[in-house]
């Protein structure tokens, strides 16, 4: 079996040079995989580092030592210290992030934010647009908001929005950070089965889901981050 | 599209007197790439941008750029004409005050036409029709083409100052400050007006802003300028996320959340 997504020896802190130069430990000598078709949980208490290193594994945090690799288009790229081009190549093709929260561009539709990945890839216009209405019906957006801006949204229909941009792509990597926490039960059944379908499909997932119902469901297993942090010796 | 950079830079710097412009600074650009100079006033961050665009000469360093047929040029080398030719043509420059770069008493159409001239449009009715469609991508009714741009707001002129740049079907475009003194919901229409005509464009561009969220939505890789410096650089998200270096931490924390 494939395996897309290889973290090794990885390790993490923040310098606050704001506070005298502090440095936070967040985690150290992480290492673990993600196979193709496999849906794998970062576990472990609040502020134990989970967000930080999906974070890490996206490129958005930057990691002080070890590798992040990512099997994309036939090679395999670290994400550690590769260029802020190939990030971008490696984020456009291979590897998709469900964010908490979605961050809103001023003035563009809701139906366009989820589309946007697909048009980034060289995807026509039109047809990205009707992907995206799939989606988003499919999320139980009603119809009136698909052409508004989400600024306005609630937080759940903001969340199905962010859920619907990330799941429209075949990117191979899916992270997910916490996509059902403001969801109600339908909603979230709803996207538990998308999970399931993406699984199906070979895509190797990282996630976050603080909901145990929903972790023991989409779950092929769980990795307990508190092994990688310093602070599971004061714990 | 060919995999090589569109502009080389190797340690540009410029020196005032003994006082530091900006040092040493290096950098690739890539086709289709949009690059963020960030740091507060008197960073160097203009100066930078006013060397790169040949508006300054450096003191030292060199910029190369592949023009169209495919050959890395040395900027510092090229006649002034062949220079002149490239800035009209193949390259934008969007200034922070609208006025410094439009024609205030020409008309909208004129002003957007000019550069098709200069590139040889001969045929009236060919660039009216081109400048009127340019104003509307640019949100300004076609009723206005012959207004001129004294009668229009700021963010008006601003985007009319675009479509004047964006004519000629330039590859790269710099930026000086381009949302600087508009007011927020204008700026706003701005940013995404820029932003899709980047994507759409493939265009390639170097924005100073002293504003992070700008340089957040439409960036791709920024670098953070202090005291003539560039002190951080990277991906635009992993900078602003996870920023290393003190200024830059501090530059981050400073934003206001609304």
């Amino acid at each position: 079996m494939a395996t897309p997504l290889v973290v090794s020896e990885v390790a993490k802190s923040f310098t606050m040079h704001l506070r005298d130069g502090i440095r936070l430990p967040v985690v150290s000598s992480v290492n673990f995989s993600v196979k193709a078709g496999e849906c794998v949980v970062l576990g472990g208490p609040s502020g134990i580092g989970k967000s930080s290193l999906l974070k890490m594994v996206y490129g958005n945090y930057g990691v002080d030592t070890g590798q992040i690799l990512v099997e994309h288009e036939g090679q395999f790229v670290d994400l550690a210290t590769a260029d802020p081009r190939s990030v971008l190549a490696v984020r456009r093709v291979t590897l998709g992030y469900v964010s908490q929260f979605l961050r809103v561009v001023p003035r563009v539709a809701a139906v366009d934010v989820v589309a946007e990945p697909l048009v980034a890839d060289g995807a026509i216009p039109a047809v990205a647009r009707e992907k995206a209405e799939t989606m988003l019906a499919r999320l139980n957006l009603p119809r009136e908001l698909w052409q508004l801006p989400p600024a306005t949204f609630s937080g759940g229909e903001q969340q199905r929005v962010n859920i619907a941009r990330g799941f429209i792509t075949d990117h191979r990597i899916l992270l997910l950070d916490e996509p059902t926490a403001s969801l109600d039960a339908k909603n979230r059944e709803i996207v538990v089965d998308m999970i399931a379908e993406k699984k199906r499909a070979g895509v190797a997932l990282l996630g976050i889901f603080h909901d145990d119902d929903v972790r023991v469901r989409v779950a092929d297993r769980v990795i307990d981050v508190s092994a990688f942090s310093p602070r599971k010796a004061a714990a | 599209m060919t995999d090589a950079p569109l502009l080389k830079v190797r340690d540009i710097s410029k020196f005032y007197g003994a006082r530091i412009g900006c040092r040493n600074v290096s950098f690739d650009l890539w086709p289709g790439e949009v690059l963020a100079i960030v740091g507060e006033s008197g960073s160097g961050k203009t100066t930078l941008l006013n060397c790169l665009a040949t508006r300054l000469m450096p003191t030292s360093g060199t910029i190369e750029y592949r023009t169209r047929d495919g050959q890395m040029r040395d900027l510092a080398r090229m006649g002034e004409a062949e220079r002149r030719f490239l800035m009209r043509t193949d390259w934008g420059f969007v200034h922070q005050n609208p006025a410094d770069g439009l024609r205030m008493t020409v008309s909208a159409g004129a002003n957007v036409g000019e550069r098709l001239m200069a590139v040889g449009g001969r045929h009236y009715g060919n660039i009216r029709e081109t400048a009127g469609d340019w104003l509307r991508r640019v949100e300004i009714g076609i009723d206005r083409i012959d207004d001129q741009p004294r009668a229009f707001s700021g963010g008006m002129r601003q985007r009319l100052q675009i479509a004047r740049n964006l004519v000629t079907a330039p590859r790269l475009v710099f930026m000086d400050e381009p949302t600087g003194g508009l007011d927020v919901s204008v700026q706003a229409r701005l940013l995404d007006l820029v932003r899709g005509l980047v994507h759409d464009l493939g265009l390639s561009a170097i924005i100073v802003t002293h504003d992070l969220a700008v340089a957040r939505l439409l960036s791709h890789r920024m670098m953070v300028m202090k005291d003539g410096q560039v002190i951080e650089q990277g991906l635009t998200d992993r900078v602003l996320d996870d920023p290393r270096e003190a200024y830059t931490q501090l530059l981050v924390s400073s934003i206001l959340q609304v």
